[in-house]
């Protein structure tokens, strides 16, 4: 039916939209001119590549031109953003507070800077929906703190943060804030002057834009945020980022937001159907699933589900057709589950036991419904295999799955 | 990551899944693993009257790896005096399955299960206790 696996694993990565990539071609081999080249037209061509670019990409959040600069990705405008206020405001204090189901990109610059750079920070937890409790974050915050980051939509589970609420008390108490909006922006409507934050970093290829390019928005009013670069040389991106820019990437990178400007309502409502599609049917059809993260305030294309006595690898591994991800890091060296997960109280053995799925512009319903059958098929199979599943069916109490509600269906015990 | 063609073979079509009846005669049962690592292994043994390996079953909540590897253990006990148990190793495994560096832990796992069913079995039916012929 399918010629290659049904891709449910949209915030991993997009395909980059054609539409996108035909912007890009002519800066490859027709205006390969370098913007830092002011004398003649190869420049000036770039130039204005950028300038239209920066105001794509300014516009799909609700900041202007001069607010954006652009970087490899969403590691780097982590990196720019996190280690940049710590150096440029080190005089003023050297308190950080972010949050435990931030990414990598924002917890290793972080933990770097607590290493050494002597900065002190505050890892706050989530609930069990995987949302920070604000007035946590207003208790974290004292005369040290500088800068208080938090992502607005969680890659694994899709999860919002309520960073107006957060950024409104940092802006009383005279603390940046930075977020890592790279699964929101383009998936829902997000403004910087709403929002309130200083610094937000965004990602070309989370919105069907290339990869190799990001971008960092940088408040220049009410507060003009200062940042230390991290990348010294040329000067470009006034100074914040120097380094030849990649002109295709951001060409790119500024259509695929405004492609996504255009598209986004239509996109998200009917991402969220297909969505709500798949948790509905795969809850009527396996029993023991749990729903991890926030249902009222979650990204519309996002369903991180437990499915309890299997593992997350195996079950993936079953099911070759369809390409997903999983809340255990079992390949890895550490063999840890999910870090998100964990942090939202969910025990070990269901944190290995879930997968998340990410819709995009590309899936259909029959995608969903072929992932659903997959999944059915694939869950009794390990079910069958799983010594876990035989105690929970015999004794009813295995650790861990007091959540249950339903009983194991008959057909489904060996 | 890709696995060998004999995890992937063990792994979609496994062996001896499943449990002897709880009366069966001469069964050893041992566990390994806990939820926590991600994985967790149960061997039950068959011995027959000759102290031979006649039949052996498994159940395991883990990646393919750890499928595969008990799938395979269980396969290569059948038909093995109970004493030959103790020559299967952890490198024996990873060997013949292709595993990689970090997949090892499944192949000490399924051991550590294997050694606990022998052990349980020689506990409930070799010592001299009354009740059972040895």
């Amino acid at each position: 039916m399918f010629d290659r696996p049904v891709y449910l694993d949209h915030n991993a990565t997009t395909p980059t939209d054609p539409t996108v990539l035909e912007a890009m071609l002519p800066f490859f081999c027709e205006h390969y001119g370098n913007a830092a080249s002011r004398a003649h037209r190869y420049g000036w061509v770039a130039e204005q590549a950028y300038d239209d670019a920066r105001e794509q990409v300014a516009a799909l959040i609700g900041a202007s031109r001069r607010e954006i600069v652009f970087t490899s990705g969403a590691t780097e405008s982590n990196n720019l953003a996190i280690k940049g206020v710590a150096e440029m405001y080190a005089d003023r204090g050297r308190h950080i507070v972010t949050v435990a189901t931030e990414h990598h990109a924002v917890l290793d610059p972080c933990d770097y800077l607590r290493d050494h750079r002597g900065c002190d920070v505050t890892v706050l937890g989530v609930d069990a929906e995987g949302r920070v409790d604000v007035d946590a974050v207003a208790e974290a915050i004292g005369d040290e703190t500088i800068l208080i980051s938090v992502m607005l939509a969680s890659n694994e589970t899709g999860t919002l943060q309520p960073l107006g609420d957060i950024a409104r008390i940092a802006k009383d108490r005279g603390v940046l804030v930075h977020t890592d909006a790279v699964q929101a922006v383009g998936r829902i409507p997000v403004d910087v002057n709403e929002l309130g934050v200083d610094l937000l970093s965004m990602s070309g290829h989370k919105l069907y834009g290339p990869k190799g390019v990001g971008a960092l928005y940088v408040r220049r009013k009410g507060p003009r945020v200062r940042l230390s670069p991290q990348m010294h040389g040329g000067g470009h991106e006034r100074g914040l980022r120097s380094g030849t820019l990649n002109t295709p990437g951001i060409v790119g990178m500024g259509a695929a937001c405004d492609l996504a400007r255009r598209t986004m309502a239509d996109e998200s409502s009917r991402q969220g159907g297909l969505r709500d599609r798949l948790e509905r049917m795969l809850s009527e059809r396996i029993p023991y699933i749990k729903q991890n993260g926030c249902v009222e305030a979650r990204l519309p294309n996002t369903s991180n589900l437990t499915f309890a006595f299997v593992e997350g690898e195996a079950l993936m591994m079953k099911m070759k057709t369809i390409a997903v991800s999983s809340g255990s890091a079992c390949s890895s060296a550490a063999d840890e589950a999910s870090h998100v997960l964990r942090a939202m109280g969910l025990p070990e053995a269901l944190a290995h036991a879930s997968l998340r799925f990410s819709l995009g512009r590309g899936t259909d319903v029959a995608d969903v419904d072929y992932a659903v059958d997959c999944l059915t098929r694939a869950v009794a199979d390990l079910r069958r295999i799983s010594p876990l599943y035989d105690a929970a069916c015999d004794n009813g109490d295995a650790s861990g799955i007091e959540w249950f509600s339903g009983e194991p269906k008959a057909s489904e015990t060996s | 990551m890709e696995y060998s063609p004999v995890v992937q073979s063990h792994f979609e079509n496994p062996r001896n899944v499943g449990s002897f009846a709880p009366a069966t005669p001469r069964v050893g049962t041992g566990t390994a693993g806990t939820t926590d690592c991600g994985d967790v292994m149960k061997f039950q043994i068959r011995v027959d009257e000759h102290q031979r390996i006649a039949e052996a079953r498994f159940k395991t909540f883990g990646c393919a790896a750890a499928i595969a590897a008990s799938s395979f253990v269980t396969e290569w006990l059948t038909g093995r005096p109970l004493d030959e148990g103790e020559t299967l190793t952890p490198a024996m495994i990873t060997d013949a399955l292709s595993l990689s560096t970090e997949k090892q832990h499944c192949s000490a796992l399924a051991v550590e299960a294997v050694d606990a069913a022998r052990a349980d079995f020689e506990e409930k039916w070799l010592r001299p206790a009354a009740g059972h012929d040895a």
